[in-house]
């Protein structure tokens, strides 16, 4: 396990909305945080991420974590691919990856080689770009640098078909070399991705085990996701 | 003719004022989130310190040692009294405002309450005759000061890693904390650089004024709120127009109206800034 997770707990604006989440995450593969609108997803990586304050328990690669501060957590390995991108409009591209480099050597040949589109677009302020060449530069970013664990919030949230299918392409390469935690609510790209799945309901666990056998059984997938199995399914 | 040039640099040497202290005030609130009421004791250190050695040390080094006395005071607010309350805004703006009269109170009781002149260059008093008006040469000494500072802050932002990651921080200083950085070393950064350009606000409003007093940096520190929320927060190049704005409306107001009613025109253009785009001119976006 790369990171287990126990009875994990956040109050927000006096709303209880992680209530005793708990799962592991595999260190191989992708493992995808599934449920509806508003069951505490974000809130699980923010937790994790030390963003917002949470009891419980996180061991990340057997240490506790829960407490430590975000820049440390991301210094020893654990990145984070936010919702909406959230990169800095101001910034241009070549800025935008030039802040998030942490070692002497970061790999530009893995971005340009993924990402061709960046390095012609590097004088441009990242503001500028569609919605699909933000989530570039913000899947970039954390590419630069060796990682032990992605944290990826919704990659394909709001983009268009084709970008879904590229963004999709990226991640399964990553996921050769880095294990990682996606929260996804495309269950076509869950279905090609993920090997093991967790379902929140109400900010508590409600499901883990092997993303097939979650996506295989029509009558799961309705109670828990909300959807048919065969729900982007191509 | 004459009347209007005088005006003219009178009113930039006040902008050039205003921006020293305002520049400072825009990164500290941009990055950091801090409303500091207490940018105007740096000022005043930085003032009282360079008069209190300048018989004995010379101008210059005087004036090094009061724009680093200024940095450090920055510094040092930022480290004891701002950082445990980051997450506690209401406390923070009480500290500020606390520090603030206890700033006052602490210069009125070291070099009383009496205002002191302060020394200038020879030559800052000489007069330069442009275009018919009689020009004070202090003037010319203010706006210097403040576009070396303005080209300066500028190139610091966008060519340097921590101007790099100030610009980011203002944007959205989480994700800069996402990316692996400890953004509270950018925050002690901005405040001693807002202490530095304030303490030589200090400094320059001494020999523009030819007189310093302990409640000097907070009467030139609500002007300065005022070139900063014009401006907009956390942009540089922002408080430089919004300073020249204000400094000239303020002078010809002032000269053309009624006495005062320069002060009143200045917070007319914050109200319409305000209502016609309230993020100021430039937005939160630090200028590089």
């Amino acid at each position: 396990m790369i990171l287990r997770i126990e009875d994990l707990s956040v109050r927000l604006g006096g709303s209880h909305i992680l209530q005793g989440v708990s799962f592991d995450v595999a260190a191989t593969g992708v493992t995808a945080l599934l449920g509806r609108n508003g069951v505490g997803k974000t809130t699980t990586l923010r937790a994790v991420l030390g963003e917002v304050p949470a009891t419980g328990s996180v061991e990340y690669d057997g240490t506790p974590v829960l407490g430590r501060a975000t820049h440390k957590l991301v210094r020893d390995g654990l990145a984070y691919v936010p919702e909406d991108r959230c990169v800095f409009a101001g910034l241009t591209v070549a800025e935008n990856l030039r802040l998030a480099e942490r070692v002497p050597d970061p790999d530009y040949d893995l971005v340009h080689e993924l990402f061709p589109e960046l390095k012609q677009r590097a004088a441009q302020r990242a503001g500028t770009l569609s919605g699909g060449q933000q989530q570039m530069v913000s899947i970039a970013r954390v590419l630069l640098n060796p990682n032990r664990l992605l944290l990826v919030d919704e990659p394909t949230k709001g983009l268009a078909p084709a970008v879904v299918t590229n963004v999709a392409v990226v991640l399964e390469r990553v996921a050769e070399c880095v294990p990682v935690l996606l929260v996804e609510q495309n269950l076509a790209v869950v279905r090609r991705l993920a090997t093991d799945a967790v379902v929140l309901e109400a900010g508590r666990t409600v499901w883990q085990g092997r993303a097939a056998d979650l996506l295989g059984d029509a009558g799961a997938t309705r109670s828990l996701l909300g959807v048919g199995s065969t729900a982007g399914r191509h | 003719m004459s009347t209007v040039v005088l005006l003219t640099l009178t009113g930039l040497g006040l902008a050039a004022l205003y921006f020293l202290i305002a520049s400072g005030l825009s990164l500290v609130f941009g990055l950091a989130g801090v409303l500091n009421f207490a940018h105007g004791l740096f000022l005043s250190i930085g003032a009282y310190v360079t008069w209190s050695v300048v018989g004995s040390w010379g101008l210059l080094p005087a004036i090094l040692l009061g724009v680093a006395a200024a940095a450090a005071t920055g510094a040092l607010v930022e480290l004891v009294l701002i950082r445990p309350l980051y997450t506690r805004h209401t406390e923070q703006v009480l500290v500020t405002v606390g520090l603030s009269l206890a700033g006052v109170a602490l210069l009125q009781s070291v070099w009383g309450a009496d205002a002191r002149v302060f020394p200038r260059p020879a030559w800052a008093s000489e007069v330069i005759g442009i275009a018919g008006a009689q020009v004070p040469a202090d003037r010319f000494l203010l706006i210097g000061a403040a576009v070396v500072v303005l080209l300066g802050l500028l190139a610091f932002l966008r060519y340097t890693r921590y101007g790099l990651i100030i610009r980011a921080g203002v944007e959205n200083r989480a994700m800069v904390s996402a990316l692996g950085i400890d953004v509270r070393n950018a925050f002690t950064l901005v405040f001693a650089i807002g202490g530095a350009l304030a303490g030589l606000a200090g400094i320059l409003g001494g020999m523009y004024f030819s007189a310093i007093s302990p409640g000097q940096g907070a009467s030139l520190l609500i002007f300065a709120f005022i070139v900063v929320v014009i401006g907009g927060l956390g942009s540089v190049a922002g408080a430089a127009g919004a300073a020249v704005a204000v400094g000239l409306l303020q002078q010809f107001v002032n000269y053309y109206g009624t006495a005062g009613a320069g002060d009143v025109s200045v917070v007319v253009l914050l109200a319409a800034v305000l209502l016609l785009r309230p993020t100021g001119l430039a937005g939160k976006v630090a200028t590089a």
